[in-house]
């Protein structure tokens, strides 16, 4: 039956290629969805799920015409409805692997609703941010990261909207799983994306995504290689934050505020560190690192926060399986002669 | 009385028993005053016995307006017949009013000696005045024309109910019992029915079942042995088809029918939706019937509760969204994503009177256009509109066999008050109901995305989870048989034809529309949707006068029974009543080039059987 699902053992081995499709790439050269595409094909074989059970969905953008070149099941479908589709289709299939693509745009502007209550219902999908913090497909215009006073084809002077932070939106919006990631550091995204499929709940992954057409750049002065490791950080569950060249700075709370110390200037130890704790159920200390930006701070990269809670298809299942359990499977005829009934003899 | 005749009196006792055909009876008052269960318990009780029963609630929009406050006069209208009736009653033989609010907003509908029963305790000064009344009007002579009973209800209410050990308010609440009990009593139903419900909704509590059970009693032993009211009247069974029935509602009945759509597919229903009035009632139904599998989403908006349905479709469920009119608005760009994809969709649109928010609870039929038209680009759906209250269970079903044979969306268009009005139901044999393949693909040799079936230009269903069958769908211009983007303009003309042709041979399983009368020459009245009830008795009692006029109404508006051309071409005039300004009869004029007549009205209510008449006198002298 078409809903059977293969076991492990019975899914042939397969590789990268496995995923790609007949389907020319259609992206500028060097936009950072290649690496993103590339990334999320390279997981794909590691998942332990039959390549027909997996289904990528996106809305409208560049990011969204990732679909396209997933050997998979995918739905293209429109602008920031995405999470909506996927909603509709985990919760009548929890079977199945469930991915949603979107966008600065798609998902915080024209989309916004849908993120925030498809987080809050942890319903059971992985969802992929390209954050370039800007409009691509639409040559140009400011989207709702890009930066107080960018100036835009929409804002020649300077924009004065203030822009989100997606991943303090998505932990605002009740997340079980949030993550970082950066388009030129493959191996993070792999584990980010590796993590985001494990996760039982929504899975919340920005990625930073350089747009070298309209935006280019937009990431460089934390993101490149030659100063990534002196202003990001990437955060290890149970470990203390620590970042820099030689591993000689950390966070720790001084009062109500994350600071930057050196280890061994005034006395700081390793022990002064926060330990970074992506289990923890009060969402405070996440909130905190997802506001952390460059230059005050090093930029977070990686897990922020991966908890616990009973997904909203897991539920739904399970709320169907109890009453049928209780009260039997349904009868047509039971419920045709629900209230009162009389009958009408023939004459 | 109204449309009653007198058959024939008897006398039983020192009161007079008048056998009537026909009775309507309109319950009114304050919206905490129960008038909406009164009627539901008549109506119960009337179909029990036997009659054809018809009803229309009339529920204010304010849910909470201030008691005894105009907007806050709550109505529940019940029709019962000796005779087959298609219609809740032009006007009631019977108002009754339990304040002066519930009297101001409904006396205009009461016929010159029609029976007015008004609960004369409520008439205080307090009362007069939020009902905007200058001077008492059971005072002021103004009733004269109505065979007005002042009946002091609340008093005698209380009185009944002293020893219950209810409160002072507890009490109160059972008046509409009282009102009820005085009811049956003058149409000779028994209590069983009303006494049964009170014991299995009340049964725990003890105090307040045996208090409305008493008060019940009370008004019925009011009318018994008071002199007040010098004649009771009986309307005999009706002849309906023999059969097991029970008494639904449209939005009931549609329910049932979606239910019974994904029996006979083997797949289960998904229901996402947004709360909007009319047509909450159908995701509180469906929401009852976990145990078949029915999954209801209520999401967080109208897109987002479309476009869970098109991802359940597109995972192989019967992926259902519905709305009213406002919420079809905001779906209609997700419905052009699902011409586009070519899935199995229904959306049920409960319309009500617009534009924009409009009157949320009156019913109108000016969402036909938006239904056809809506969205951007050539977008055909199909469109189907039941005709009574229980043909929305039919027209449930044949939504989804359109749907699921064509993998297209099917927008079913009902409206308020066929959602909201009830009548009596022959339960279906659902052994009898033909079966939905849902027709999966599974060969992944041969698949293609947008092959299509030669017959009825489908395209594959092919769900995931399906080995062999990966593929990518979405709102860009697929290419011809393999569904890849395509921007080449042969190929989007061929595709954009494609689409409408698909909808023109739903034409090929659609029933000719039947006509009731002459099959040629003369007058045709014609009607979709909820005016059946209305045309097929005025078209009755001008053929029963000797006019030549007869009546035809069709369920399928897009596509068209495919005989409809040939029906309108062979009478001499055709009339066309819809409650919206003439949109059907825009399309139809322009597609068969007849000179079609309109009779349309927007007040928010059905036509009256009386307005149909008038027009069709006018129109064949």
């Amino acid at each position: 039956m078409v809903t059977a699902q293969r076991n492990a053992s019975e899914i042939p081995v397969l590789t990268r290629k496995d995923f790609v499709t007949d389907q020319e790439v259609r992206w500028c050269p060097g936009c950072g969805d290649y690496s993103i595409l590339a990334q999320t094909q390279k997981v794909m074989p590691d998942l332990g799920v039959a390549k027909e059970n997996i289904v990528f969905i996106s809305g409208i953008g560049c990011s969204s015409r990732l679909p396209y070149y997933m050997n998979t099941f995918g739905f293209h479908s429109i602008h920031g409805r995405a999470p909506t589709i996927a909603s509709g289709l985990k919760a009548s299939r929890p079977e199945l692997s469930v991915w949603v693509v979107t966008g600065d745009g798609d998902a915080l502007s024209i989309g916004g609703n849908h993120i925030l209550h498809v987080l809050r219902r942890n319903m059971d999908i992985q969802i992929i941010l390209h954050n370039n913090e800007i409009y691509g497909l639409t040559k140009g215009q400011y989207s709702p990261t890009s930066e107080l006073g960018k100036r835009t084809k929409s804002s020649p002077y300077g924009t004065i909207d203030a822009p989100l932070h997606p991943l303090s939106v998505a932990i605002g919006a009740e997340a079980t799983f949030v993550a970082r990631a950066l388009d030129t550091d493959a191996q993070l995204m792999v584990q980010c994306l590796e993590r985001a499929h494990k996760h039982r709940g929504t899975s919340f992954v920005e990625v930073y995504q350089n747009c070298n057409i309209f935006n280019d750049g937009a990431f460089k002065d934390f993101a490149a290689k030659e100063v990534r490791s002196d202003r990001t950080i990437v955060l290890e569950h149970g470990k203390p934050m620590i970042f820099g060249k030689e591993r000689e700075k950390g966070l720790r709370f001084n009062g109500m505020r994350i600071e930057v110390v050196e280890i061994g200037v005034d006395g700081v130890t390793e022990s002064d560190l926060l330990v970074h704790d992506e289990e923890r159920d009060d969402p405070t200390v996440a909130f905190l690192l997802s506001r952390m930006e460059w230059p005050e701070y090093p930029v977070p990269m990686g897990v922020f926060r991966a908890v616990k809670r009973p997904t909203y298809d897991g539920l739904m299942a399970k709320q169907l399986e109890e009453v049928i359990a209780a009260e039997g499977e349904g009868e047509l005829s039971e419920i045709f002669l629900e209230g009162d009934t009389w009958t009408v003899e023939a004459e | 009385m109204g449309s009653a005749t007198a058959a024939e009196s008897q006398s039983s006792g020192q009161q007079e028993v008048l056998e009537l055909d026909r009775v309507t009876i309109r319950f009114a008052g304050d919206s905490g005053d129960g008038m909406q269960l009164a009627g539901t318990q008549f109506t119960k009780t009337s179909a029990v016995l036997g009659n054809d029963i018809s009803t229309f609630p009339d529920i204010p929009a304010e849910i909470r307006a201030p008691q005894g406050s105009l907007p806050g006069v709550s109505g529940f209208q019940v029709s019962f017949s000796s005779q087959d009736i298609y219609t809740p009653g032009d006007q009631p033989d019977v108002l009754v009013a339990m304040n002066p609010a519930a009297l101001k907003t409904n006396i205009m509908d009461l016929p010159r000696g029609g029976l007015l029963v008004v609960n004369e305790d409520e008439f205080n000064d307090t009362n007069l005045k939020k009902a905007a009344y200058a001077a008492n009007p059971l005072d002021d002579g103004s009733l004269q024309p109505y065979r007005l009973y002042r009946v002091p209800i609340s008093t005698l209410n209380n009185r009944a109910l002293k020893d219950s050990g209810l409160t002072a308010v507890q009490m109160d609440r059972c008046k509409n019992m009282f009102a009820l009990g005085l009811m049956f009593w003058m149409y000779s139903r028994p209590l069983e029915t009303t006494l049964h419900w009170i014991e299995e909704k009340f049964g725990k509590n003890r105090d307040v079942a045996e208090a409305n059970k008493t008060a019940l009693k009370a008004g019925y032993y009011f009318g018994e042995t008071t002199e007040a009211f010098a004649t009771h009247y009986h309307v005999p069974k009706a002849k309906l088809k023999p059969g097991l029935y029970r008494n639904i509602t449209g939005n009931e009945a549609a329910a049932l029918g979606f239910i019974t759509a994904s029996k006979l597919a083997g797949r289960p229903l998904f229901y996402g939706s947004y709360p909007i009035t009319p047509a909450s009632d159908v995701l509180h139904e469906l929401a009852r019937f976990k145990r078949f599998g029915v999954k209801t989403f209520q999401a967080e908006d109208e897109i987002a509760a479309i476009g869970a349905a098109i991802g359940a479709s597109f995972g192989g469920s019967l992926g259902l969204t519905g709305t009213s009119g406002p919420g079809l608005a905001l779906k209609s760009e997700a419905i052009g994503l699902a011409v586009m994809v070519e899935l199995p969709l229904v959306i049920m649109n409960v319309q009500r009177a617009g534009p924009s928010t409009g009157m949320p609870t009156k019913t109108e039929q000016a969402d036909l256009l938006q239904a056809m038209f809506g969205r951007n680009g050539e977008s055909p759906v199909a469109i189907v509109a039941p005709a009574t209250a229980s043909d929305c269970f039919n027209m449930a079903v044949e939504a989804w066999r359109i749907a699921i044979k064509y993998r297209t969306p099917v927008i079913f268009l009902s409206d308020g008050y066929l959602g909201m009005g009830s009548e009596p139901w022959l339960v279906p044999d659902t052994n009898a109901l033909p079966r939905i393949d849902p027709d999966f693909a599974t060969d992944a040799e041969t698949f293609q995305p947008y092959a299509r079936n030669p017959e009825t230009l489908a395209r594959p269903w092919a769900i995931p989870g399906t080995p062999g069958l990966e593929h990518r769908i979405g709102g860009l211009e697929k290419a011809d048989i393999t569904g890849n983007v395509s921007y080449d303009p042969a190929n989007h003309d061929k595709m954009v034809r494609l689409r409408a042709e698909k909808i023109e041979r739903v034409a090929q399983d659609i029933p000719d529309v039947i006509v009731e009368g002459d099959q040629s020459g003369g007058l045709l009245v014609l009607g979709w949707g909820s005016t059946y009830g209305v045309i097929t008795t005025a078209v009755q009692r001008a053929r029963a006068e000797g006019k030549k006029v007869s009546a035809a109404h069709f369920r399928h508006l897009n596509p068209l029974p495919p005989n409809l051309g040939d029906v309108l071409a062979r009478y001499d005039k055709v009339l066309m009543p819809e409650i919206n300004l003439g949109q059907m009869r825009m399309l139809l004029r322009a597609k068969f080039l007849v000179d079609i007549q309109g009779l349309n009205k927007v007040n928010g209510r059905p036509f009256t059987i009386a307005e149909v008449e008038n027009k069709i006198s006018e129109m064949v002298g």
